[in-house]
């Protein structure tokens, strides 16, 4: 405020007494280039700090997750002869806890009965489900010396990318000396190998971080984002269409319009309190399911569908409708025909905007029950799923440590996944729109 | 070509458009009929001003039925003290830092900064709130804890000011284009005359296009702060549960967005007054964005009215 005031003395100073001595004169207007100076300095300093922020923002992501883009597994082999030529039922009740015992022992011949549980408990606690399932997939495995990469568990695991110092007292690490000098042993023996970690993108949530991917969280988001956009943009559109083009100066035409800048404004966890009630609670979908979630979801995008395409439509020049027109086309038939085909590129550019700020939507799903613990991955609109958003919630509530870095690399996924659609909008934009 | 003068498909084509025009109002009955059902259902068992002037929010005591009336265990106030006090803090950060940002951009930086600055801000808004909420846990209310510590003050580990700030910042774009809007908006020959007349653009941004930008920006300011308030992902990751009235910016306080999800996640069933609040606590929500909306989206239709 008070600068503010001196800074219109200062003005009122340089015009109202033009018979000041020039030294004065020289010094005020110095002294209002430094308020000049300031003020580019404080819009430099909040420039910055935004843009510093988002920088922070990104390198700690990037810090945090990039160690979850991979994972370090160990090669055991296993002696399946005995199983070779049986029928697949009996191969899948097969003691398949002895066998990877046994495979695993055969990496450590010296152990003491003692240290078995420390030494298995180094790798993931689902092992012998891997070994059957690959099986399973591929019965020529089932000879002498059939070769599996099993995942470390997730403390071996961070130990193992360094993660974990050695220096620290054995209470204070979550490895016993024992559990180390073993993985040292099975580091030389060159039994460890670090690879990029196709399970996050392949295998559904677990209990165990070294397992748990982002498969179910990405087919739930995109059933999702299915039902939104089939939902959201047909109807987006025609009502864009009948405000814009068909409209009468009514009292429900006017209502429309508020009521559409409203549900733009109105907070996203309310859409939740709406989809609960409403669709789950009146008319009984089921819950935590795509669908519901979906139109939850296709409420909210709405809003902004209809903004885009009416002023995509607006853009059309009048030309082309009345060329149209004066050529005997109905109103009907110009707008579907010439305008609607023109404005479309401008109209799929923000339904895609639209669809990418429904994808990183999370409040909605919560109320909806999409943050259950879902191990498979949903096979359509009715099955219980999570979305990614939801599911780097839960990774973020668990009290395992590999999933902090879980959690930042499924961040980076759906940020890729918001990069990729909004790169599309681009170029959809720069490539299709029509400049007038 | 012969036309025909009736075609149907027109008419039913007429007919669908204003049924997708009528579903648009319909959602808004819907979430009034869904909020206010189960509200109405809520005071039932807890009276509306007990509801609104009560001092004590503590849900989960209140599961034992015998509890549900007369322990003032619904009073709205902590939760709304809490609502306020991360709003606050983040509207100080969003602010400044947009309006400042918006000034240098529009008065200031060369075309090409402008065109390089500004969707960098806009990359912010369109991070999702739920990545806001995990930095805020990982990155920022430690450094909050550690300061609060140094300070001398007692600190939680979800404390007020580690919310807030991080929903300022997520906030800072939405006020930077408000604000660049409303800046852009001032007629240019407003502009030209203050420079003409000797006036630096410091004082040309003070005088001149401030105050005339000032409803502009005052609406822009408010669909920020309602925008604020409705945010949740942020607060039910790095605020607390506990609903505290506490001066303290390093104390933990919760949100009524905070308190709707922790109700309604896990098992629900909708006769008891603990899931039922968070409809109650969801109408209070919507009808204060709602009026903040509306009274911002006012004060911006006024400013284009004046030139």
């Amino acid at each position: 405020m008070d600068q503010t005031a001196t800074i219109s003395t200062a003005q009122f100073g340089a015009t109202d007494e033009p018979g000041q001595q020039p030294a004065i004169a020289l010094n005020r207007g110095r002294s209002r280039h430094a308020a000049d100076r300031r003020l580019r300095l404080a819009g430099l300093a909040a420039v910055g700090l935004a843009l510093w922020f988002l920088v922070l923002l990104f390198s700690s992501l990037v810090v945090t997750g990039y160690s979850a883009f991979t994972q370090v597994t160990v090669r055991i082999e296993a002696d399946l002869s005995s199983l070779a030529g049986k029928r697949e039922q009996e191969i899948r009740d097969a003691n398949w806890r002895a066998i990877l015992r046994d495979a695993l022992r055969g990496l450590a011949p010296d152990l003491p009965k003692r240290d078995e549980r420390a030494f298995f408990a180094l790798f993931t606690p689902s092992a012998h489900y891997l070994l059957r399932d690959a099986v399973l997939a591929d019965p020529s495995m089932l000879r002498d010396g059939a070769t599996f990469h099993i995942p470390l568990a997730d403390t071996a695991d961070r130990f193992a990318k360094g993660e974990i110092e050695r220096s620290l007292p054995e209470d204070q690490r979550r490895l016993t000396d024992v559990q180390i000098s073993h993985l040292d042993r099975l580091e030389t023996a060159g039994r460890l190998e670090r690879s990029f970690n196709t399970g996050l993108f392949l295998n559904s949530d677990s209990r165990f971080p070294e397992l748990a991917g982002l498969k179910g969280a990405i087919v739930g988001s995109f059933w999702l984002l299915a039902v939104c956009f089939a939902l959201s943009f047909p109807i987006g559109v025609a009502a864009a269409v009948w405000l814009e083009e068909f409209a009468p100066r009514s009292r429900f035409a006017t209502l429309v319009e508020i009521n559409i800048n409203n549900l733009a404004a109105v907070p996203s966890v309310v859409f939740g309190l709406l989809g609960l009630a409403v669709l789950l609670g009146w008319f009984g979908l089921p819950r935590s399911t795509p669908l519901a979630g979906g139109i939850v979801l296709a409420l909210m995008t709405m809003p902004t569908i209809i903004i885009v395409s009416r002023a995509a439509l607006k853009q059309v020049p009048a030309a082309i409708m009345e060329g149209a027109l004066a050529l005997g086309a109905t109103k009907h038939q110009a707008i579907l025909h010439h305008k609607l085909p023109l404005a479309m590129p401008s109209i799929l550019t923000g339904a895609i905007i639209g669809l990418a700020q429904a994808l990183g939507e999370t409040a909605p799903l919560l109320l909806i029950g999409m943050n259950a613990f879902i191990a498979g991955d949903p096979g359509g609109l009715l099955d219980p799923a999570t979305a990614l958003p939801t599911q780097i919630y839960i990774w973020a509530d668990s009290p395992e440590r590999g999933f902090l870095a879980r959690t930042a690399a499924a961040i980076l996924v759906l940020i890729g996944f918001l990069v990729l659609m909004n790169g599309l909008a681009v170029f959809l934009r720069q490539r299709l729109a029509k400049r007038w | 070509m012969t036309s025909r003068p009736f075609r149907p498909w027109q008419k039913l084509a007429t007919a669908g458009m204003v049924a997708a025009s009528v579903i648009a109002v319909l959602t808004t009955l819907g979430i009034v009929a869904a909020l206010a059902g189960e509200a109405i259902a809520f005071f039932r068992m807890v009276p509306l001003t007990e509801f609104l002037f009560g001092t004590r929010w503590e849900p989960q005591i209140a599961m034992r039925a015998d509890q549900v009336a007369g322990q003032g265990s619904f009073g709205v106030l902590p939760v709304l003290y809490g609502t306020l006090v991360i709003s606050l803090i983040a509207m100080a950060v969003a602010v400044p830092v947009g309006l400042f940002s918006a000034i240098y951009l529009t008065q200031y930086a060369s075309p090409r900064t402008r065109a390089a600055v500004k969707p960098s801000l806009e990359i912010l808004a369109g991070i999702p709130t739920v990545v806001y909420g995990f930095f805020a846990v990982l990155a920022v209310a430690p450094v909050i804890r550690d300061l609060g510590e140094a300070l001398g003050i007692p600190s939680s580990p979800n404390s007020a000011l580690a919310a807030g700030v991080v929903m300022g910042i997520m906030i800072v774009p939405f006020v930077s284009s408000m604000s660049d809007d409303a800046l852009a908006a001032v007629p240019q020959a407003l502009r030209d005359a203050s420079l003409a007349l000797g006036a630096t653009r410091a004082e040309t941004v003070w005088q001149v296009l401030l105050p005339a930008a000032l409803p502009g920006i005052a609406g822009g300011v408010l669909l920020a702060l309602s925008r604020a308030i409705g945010e949740t992902m942020i607060v039910v990751m790095a605020a607390g549960l506990i609903a505290k009235v506490t001066p303290n910016p390093f104390d933990a306080v919760t949100t009524v967005t905070v308190q709707i999800v922790t109700l309604l996640t896990g098992d629900s069933a909708f006769d008891n007054p603990k899931t039922l609040a968070a409809f109650a606590l969801g109408l209070l929500l919507f009808l204060i964005t709602l009026g903040l909306n509306l009274i911002a989206l006012h004060m911006v239709r006024r400013r284009r009215e004046t030139y």
